[in-house]
């Protein structure tokens, strides 16, 4: 069974094509790291997935009614965006909107999914502040935790790790790698090749709008991949303690 | 829970004042005098002043109030931003400009309703320019800039009416009635305004989730479920239900939309969806107790209810931006 499927998914801007021929499919237990340079599509793509922008060719998910997509993808774009200052607990609980019949208050089933979130998150004790004036990575964390509230088979996230402490975007990579783990799937956007080469089960490369690459990051990342789609060298060895990938050069 | 004791408090608040107004007036009848010709109704001139005048300008200050709060909250919350208000939409400038036409042709003495239904007239016309020009698609940038266009062309031609107007007589009817006020209505009136304005808070009311969802910005919203260009057509239609019914009884009235969800937003926890309720009965309360205020500071000069509120809301609002400021809050 498939979570998400892409067949041949073209997204255009104007009329160059952003992201082009893109065929996918991710099941459950895959922690997906979608990775690629800058401008190579991958937000278009995860966008165009979740049927948020036109596209032509199909995704399972933008096949779906509104209400029904929302149960089973959560999306958590790239800009952090916190309007008001709402609590922090008022913030995650609005992830458990979609699985409320309209005019239905949050009961129990919802608080112990927002307590959960919150605490894979680290924030138990962040409840009850104004989510407007903590620090930009708490921001992160309190908009990580609304996707993980959500409880959805499927997580979309566009770079969640940005601006993570090194603590903070391993736990983030951890949470994900876990729900894997428990049958649910992640794809995520990521520019940290060493994170994703440790946490990810699986990597897709975008260049230039097209897919290149997809397969476990072992097989992914290669020095010809590396020197073709980024233009880096870089040291990739499996170590004592799991794979180790550090980026060194830029190949001029 | 805060949120049913502040609407509690709000409520009793918005009756207290609702009473108030029936029993302010010129008339100098005695509270108990007045209650009893109003309930009981006995064909005496006491009854007519209290059934004909007060019982209108009370529902009428009551109702303008709660359509200006709510739509107020509305829009704060779909554009993010608490400096929106319910005029930023031009749907209360073209509502002036179609009642300005009504009085300058003359046409507003032809029958009751003639001013208030052109009223109408020019807010339904700018209901179909907005979303002419803002398209079935697109963000909230692109309503703000039609909202500015629309209010833009409706105060140059609303110029124009006066600048043409036959003699000063016609151009100082014109201005005092842009001015906003409750004085001489009917429950014609009422009739009128009440439908429009209960399916325009119908329509504002069922945003509630949408708004919530927004908070967390556009992208978010659309992916757990709302439809953006439905949530946008619904918060057009009821803004212009109730602004649109509101300026064409009362003129346009200003302030009352922007302070009073800005006020009540740190008493909700600034959740969008409690701030439409608590609004909706703060602008009744606000509006009672300004056009109470009108008839008791100077009542021999029939001081106009738009110009109380925004000597009132003006300085109000400078105290709110310089909190704002202060508390390091964007």
């Amino acid at each position: 069974m498939s979570l998400l499927t892409l067949e041949n998914l073209t997204a255009r801007r104007g009329p160059c094509p952003v992201i082009e021929d893109i065929t996918l499919s991710i099941g459950p237990g895959e922690c997906v790291g979608l990775i690629g340079p800058n401008g190579a599509g991958k937000t278009t793509l995860m966008r165009a997935a979740l049927g948020l922008m036109p596209a032509a060719g199909r995704s399972s998910l933008a096949t779906l009614d509104r209400t029904a997509r929302a149960r089973v993808a959560a999306w958590l774009p790239q800009n952090r965006e916190i309007a008001w200052p709402v609590s922090v607990q008022h913030l995650v609980t609005l992830g458990r909107a979609p699985h409320l019949a309209p005019g239905q208050q949050p009961g129990a089933p919802d608080h112990a999914a927002v307590d959960r979130a919150l605490a894979a998150m680290g924030l138990q004790d962040f409840r009850h502040r104004i989510a407007t004036r903590l620090s930009g990575g708490e921001q992160a964390r309190v908009l990580i935790a609304r996707a993980l509230a959500q409880e959805t088979p499927l997580i979309m996230a566009d770079e969640p790790a940005a601006g993570l402490d090194p603590a903070n975007q391993i736990a983030l990579m951890s949470v994900f790698a876990g729900l894997a783990r428990d049958g649910r799937a992640v794809l995520t956007a990521m520019h940290d090749l060493g994170l994703a080469a440790r946490h990810c089960t699986r990597l897709v490369v975008l260049h230039r709008g097209r897919l290149v690459a997809d397969g476990p990051p072992a097989q992914v990342l290669t020095p010809a991949l590396l020197a073709q789609v980024f233009a880096i060298t870089a040291h990739f060895a499996q170590g004592p303690d799991g794979p180790v990938f550090q980026p060194l050069q830029v190949i001029a | 829970m805060r949120l049913a004791l502040l609407l509690t408090l709000l409520a009793a608040l918005t009756a207290a004042l609702f009473l108030v107004s029936l029993l302010t007036g010129p008339a100098g009848l005695s509270p108990a005098r007045a209650l009893a010709a109003l309930i009981r109704g006995e064909g005496t001139a006491e009854t007519l002043v209290m059934r004909e005048i007060r019982l209108p300008r009370a529902l009428l200050a009551a109702m303008i109030g709660a359509s200006l709060g709510l739509a107020g909250a509305a829009m704060q919350g779909y554009l993010r931003n608490p400096l929106a208000e319910p005029g930023l939409l031009g749907v209360s400038g073209s509502a002036a400009l179609g009642a300005v036409i009504a009085l300058q042709t003359g046409l507003a003495a032809a029958f009751t309703l003639a001013l208030p239904l052109a009223a109408l007239t020019g807010a339904v016309v700018a209901v179909g320019l907005i979303l002419a020009l803002a398209g079935r698609q697109g963000g909230s940038i692109t309503l703000i800039l039609a909202g500015i266009a629309v209010s833009a062309m409706a105060g140059a031609l609303t110029a124009l009416a006066l600048n043409l107007s036959p003699n000063p007589f016609a151009a100082a009817e014109i201005v005092f009635w842009m001015m906003g006020s409750l004085a001489d209505r009917s429950m014609t009136h009422v009739w009128l305004a009440l439908p429009l304005m209960v399916l325009g808070w119908a329509l504002l009311a069922s945003l509630a989730r949408g708004l919530d969802a927004l908070t967390l910005g556009e992208d978010v919203a659309e992916s757990m479920g709302h439809a953006l260009p439905r949530l946008r057509l619904t918060l057009v239609a009821g803004t212009a239900c109730v602004v649109g019914a509101g300026t064409a009884v009362a003129g346009a009235i200003g302030f009352v939309g922007l302070v009073v969800p800005h006020i009540l937003r740190p008493l909700v926890g600034a959740r969008p969806s409690h701030l439409l309720a608590a609004s909706a009965f703060g602008g009744a309360a606000l509006l009672l107790a300004a056009d109470i205020a009108v008839r008791m500071i100077l009542p021999e000069r029939d001081l106009k209810l738009g110009v109380l509120t925004a000597l009132v809301g003006a300085p109000l609002f400078f105290h709110l931006i310089y909190r704002t400021r202060r508390e390091g809050l964007t």
